[in-house]
């Protein structure tokens, strides 16, 4: 394939390591004081971030997510249960009847046609019943609603996130995972609560509509990544030369907190994903303090950025069939 | 024996001696060193699977410390480094982890292991069809293991995992670690494959009269199947990898999109191989494990045919299901649905195999010795691993817990539940036969109880770390997951214990074990080794055995 400009490693990448947190704060600060204030929320425990000792999936934020969790717990996780624990009594009670002592003499049975048929046709059956919302679920992962859609190109590095919405102007986001106190240089920010658990939280956070269609086009500048938020039930690899789409929509407002899923060198832990989700006026105000502008707005800073989502769609899809 | 050219004189010559040259010995150097003797280059497997397993299983160990609690708390110090050096050396443990596990313990000790000792002795064939090239098989292995080993002090170490994906393997790791990780791969490809091509000849060519494949034992079955596997996989194999070696060396651009390239071939062309090496990993074990349960429940396999034929189709589904390894790699919709109904088309002939392992027990008179117990075992944790196997082929649920700790949970139950159990019941099954000396049957169940205990313990955790999203390849992880890797830590300590146990019973039995008796399994082993004294003689069948 022919690598469009857009694909090859974007020249974001030459500003690694991530330009220093206090400058950027310091623009970000300046713009805010002509635009509405916008203020990032402190994320729940326990939603969108892991759970102390967790056991079970997380709880999940988009319809999709919710329907692949039900697709879990209401079906896989019985089933494998059942399964196993059918093959644990039947071993048990092996163990208790059929040992040398209960039974000396070895019966000598080799076939049992019908028995055979039983276990190859019945799991056949489950697989069936596991198969049909199986195919449902990776149908709706794959199909966009109609409506307003958002994009968001997220872009993957050594060992940070870049994050543009090339529909709200020149928004462009470089997202590094904050340092704990400790390990902080002077007059570096480090970790509170209020950004997250430690090795979660980010110093820019995306930012991200409810109630929205939102898309990512996900791509990765140098090695491997991969764009990962378990609320969302979302993940999928940024590979460097391709822009793979996901598409989210999320009701609940809230942070939402993911890592990076591929290995990708010494710092694969350490570039986690912050998501935080608000509402749609907050989304604006946010959108206009970072500089940027509303699609349909008076365009004056985004001219042809504002070019609506149609035009994406069919420059991903250029990108899916052409690789 | 050198003569090529054969002369009446010395067939003559032959036939008087023929009991003489049947007991020949050769000295220790030409005897281990230059083997042509299926048995000697056997045990050479088994004892260089056995040191591989030991440095795979410290590297666990490493692993599971700086996994114990949240935070970096041990790879400086092991490392001598600081910052992103000592972080990279957390990817080189779990690299050398992976390969070392695959290539040097797991597939040496199954195939070049059991499968050279008896395979030949199961089909009632002298040895095997090409001794010599079974010698250089054998060699091949240990320079591949050498150059793995050295990767780690020659550069900074292969961090690429197991996988070595492009482009974290081309121009993400410069320096000669890399490079040197691929030709071990290259070297133990090379050994797999003329290994593979020996069993082949040999199981076609070599059985004894009478012997038809539908009478071949279950365990034969299953090395001829893994054969085929590794004879299709692993050119495959060969060809992605030196593509990486052009890529890193010589400018091409194979996997490179800036030059054309795509990252995603290789890793179709590497899980081609992969998928079908993990059946590789277990496919002897399931051969191994037939043998052990038709002997201690006295009664022979139910549904052979079955048996033998549902491996065949694991083998031959195996070869179409790989790109369930990818499901998060940006597939189209078409692919993920096609790869999610292929793979779990593969439960079917697993279920018909578990099932009738049961079935060959029921209404059996078992005992349940140590051999008998790994295999129980080896039942249970394989269907656990299975099962999560099942959910995880399903494409729209996997992105959840893609590579993540569930992944690793599931292919450690199927691997170092499942096939390790299958080596463990094989090594006291055959380990009187071999050595001529019986295990101890006390050690050995304490083993298996500690062993047991100490894997589940450390892999069940797991699943509950992968389902709260916990990524795999982090040797530092958010607090929240700090609970269920401090189990698993001990898990780790437990099974070391039993691993204790494992090596005080080898070495007690080889020095003060009982004499072995000829079958002392009794009635339920009836394969031709058993028929055999214990250890066989250096050349077995100059007669051969006629089966009817």
């Amino acid at each position: 394939m022919a690598p469009q400009t857009e694909l090859a490693p974007a020249p974001e990448a030459e500003l690694a390591p991530a330009p220093d947190v206090e400058s950027d704060a310091a623009a970000a600060a300046a713009t805010a004081e002509e635009a509405p204030a916008f203020e990032y929320a402190e994320p729940t425990e326990g939603i969108g971030t892991p759970v102390d000792g967790g056991m079970t999936l997380p709880e999940q934020v988009t319809e999709v997510g919710q329907d692949a969790l039900w697709f879990h717990n209401a079906l896989l996780l019985p089933i494998i249960t059942v399964i196993s624990l059918l093959v644990l009594f039947l071993l048990l009670w092996v163990i208790a009847r059929f040992n040398r002592r209960s039974n000396p003499t070895p019966s000598k049975t080799t076939h049992n046609t019908f028995l055979e048929v039983l276990w190859t046709l019945v799991p056949v059956l489950i697989l069936v019943g596991i198969a049909i919302p199986s195919i449902n679920l990776l149908q709706a992962q794959y199909n966009l609603p109609e409506g307003e859609t958002v994009t968001v190109k997220v872009t993957g590095n050594q060992w940070y996130w870049t994050y543009e919405y090339p529909d709200h102007g020149e928004i462009m986001l470089i997202s590094n995972m904050l340092p704990e106190e400790a390990d902080a240089q002077e007059g570096q920010r480090f970790r509170t609560d209020a950004d997250g658990p430690r090795l979660l939280g980010v110093d820019e956070r995306m930012v991200i509509p409810a109630g929205t269609n939102v898309r990512f086009l996900v791509t990765a500048a140098d090695v491997i990544h991969s764009f990962a938020v378990p609320a969302f039930w979302t993940k999928i690899d940024a590979v460097p030369g391709r822009l793979n789409e996901r598409w989210v929509r999320v009701d609940r407002p809230g942070v939402y907190f993911g890592q990076c899923s591929e290995l990708c060198g010494a710092r694969h832990a350490f570039m986690p994903i912050a998501v935080e989700v608000v509402s749609p006026e907050d989304f604006e105000r946010w959108v206009l303090a970072q500089g940027g502008s509303m699609p349909g707005a008076e365009a004056e800073t985004s001219d042809d950025a504002a070019e609506d989502t149609a035009t994406d769609t069919s420059a991903a899809e250029a990108a899916e069939t052409a690789s | 024996m050198t003569d090529t050219a054969a002369t009446p004189a010395h067939f003559e010559a032959h036939a008087d001696n023929a009991h003489h040259d049947a007991d020949h010995k050769p000295g220790f150097f030409v005897r281990w060193f230059m083997s042509t003797n299926h048995k000697d280059i056997g045990t050479l497997y088994l004892i260089f699977a056995i040191i591989a397993g030991i440095v795979g299983g410290m590297i666990s160990g490493m692993m599971r410390m700086e996994l114990a609690e949240p935070g970096i708390q041990y790879l400086a110090d092991w490392s001598g480094e600081e910052g992103d050096a000592a972080l990279h050396f957390w990817n080189v443990l779990i690299t050398a982890h992976g390969l070392i596990m695959v290539f040097f313990m797991v597939m040496p000790a199954m195939i070049g292991g059991f499968g050279n000792w008896f395979v030949p002795l199961m089909i009632g064939a002298p040895d095997m069809a090409f001794p010599r090239m079974n010698n250089i098989s054998f060699w091949l292995l240990v320079p591949a293991f050498l150059l793995l080993m050295g990767s780690a002090f020659f550069g900074a170490g292969a961090g690429t995992g197991w996988t070595v994906y492009a482009p974290l393997s081309t121009y993400g790791e410069p320096g000669p670690s890399v490079d040197m990780a691929i030709l071990s791969l290259h070297l133990a490809g090379a050994s797999s494959i003329l290994g593979a091509i020996n069993f082949i000849t040999t199981i076609f060519n070599m059985r004894a009269p009478g012997m038809t494949l539908h009478k071949m034992p279950l365990f034969v079955w299953s090395v001829l199947v893994t054969a085929f596997l590794l004879l299709l996989a692993l050119p495959v194999l060969a060809a992605a990898i030196t593509m990486l070696l052009t890529d890193r060396n010589f400018g091409t651009t194979f996997y490179d999109p800036q030059g054309g390239g795509d990252p995603l071939l290789y890793q179709h062309l590497f899980w081609f191989f992969g998928h079908p090496e993990v059946y590789i990993m277990i496919l002897p074990g399931f051969g191994m494990v037939s043998q052990v349960v038709a002997t201690f429940s006295r009664k022979p396999v139910f549904g052979y045919l079955g048996m033998a034929y549902a491996m065949v189709a694991i083998g031959v589904v195996g070869f179409v299901v790989w790109a369930h390894h990818m499901f998060t790699v940006g597939l189209s919709l078409n692919t993920k649905l096609y790869f999610t109904a292929a793979t779990m088309v593969i439960a079917v002939p697993t279920g018909i195999k578990i099932f009738s392992w049961i079935a060959t027990m029921w209404g059996g008179s078992v005992t349940f010795k140590t051999p008998m117990l790994w295999a129980m075992g080896f039942i249970f944790m394989f269907t656990v691993g299975g099962v999560t196997g099942v959910v995880l082929a399903n494409g729209g649920f996997d992105d959840i817990v893609h590579d993540t700790y569930y992944v690793v949970a599931h292919f450690h139950y199927v691997l170092s539940l499942g096939a390790v159990f299958g080596l463990f019941s094989g090594w006291y099954y055959w380990f009187g036969k071999m050595s001529g000396r019986m295990y101890n049957e006390f050690l050995g169940q304490l083993h298996f109880w500690l062993f047991f205990i100490g894997v589940n313990v450390l892999f069940f955790p797991m699943h509950f770390l992968g389902l709260d999203s916990m990524p795999r390849r982090y040797p530092d992880y958010p607090d929240a997951y700090a609970h269920w890797n401090e189990i698993a830590t001990y898990g780790y300590w437990i099974m070391l214990a039993g691993m204790a146990v494992f090596f005080v019973n080898t070495i007690w039995s080889l020095v003060a074990g009982k004499k072995a008796a000829d079958n002392y399994w009794g009635e339920g082993a009836t394969t031709l080794e058993w028929t055999l004294s214990s250890p066989p003689p250096y050349h077995q069948f100059n007669t051969l055995p006629k089966i009817d």
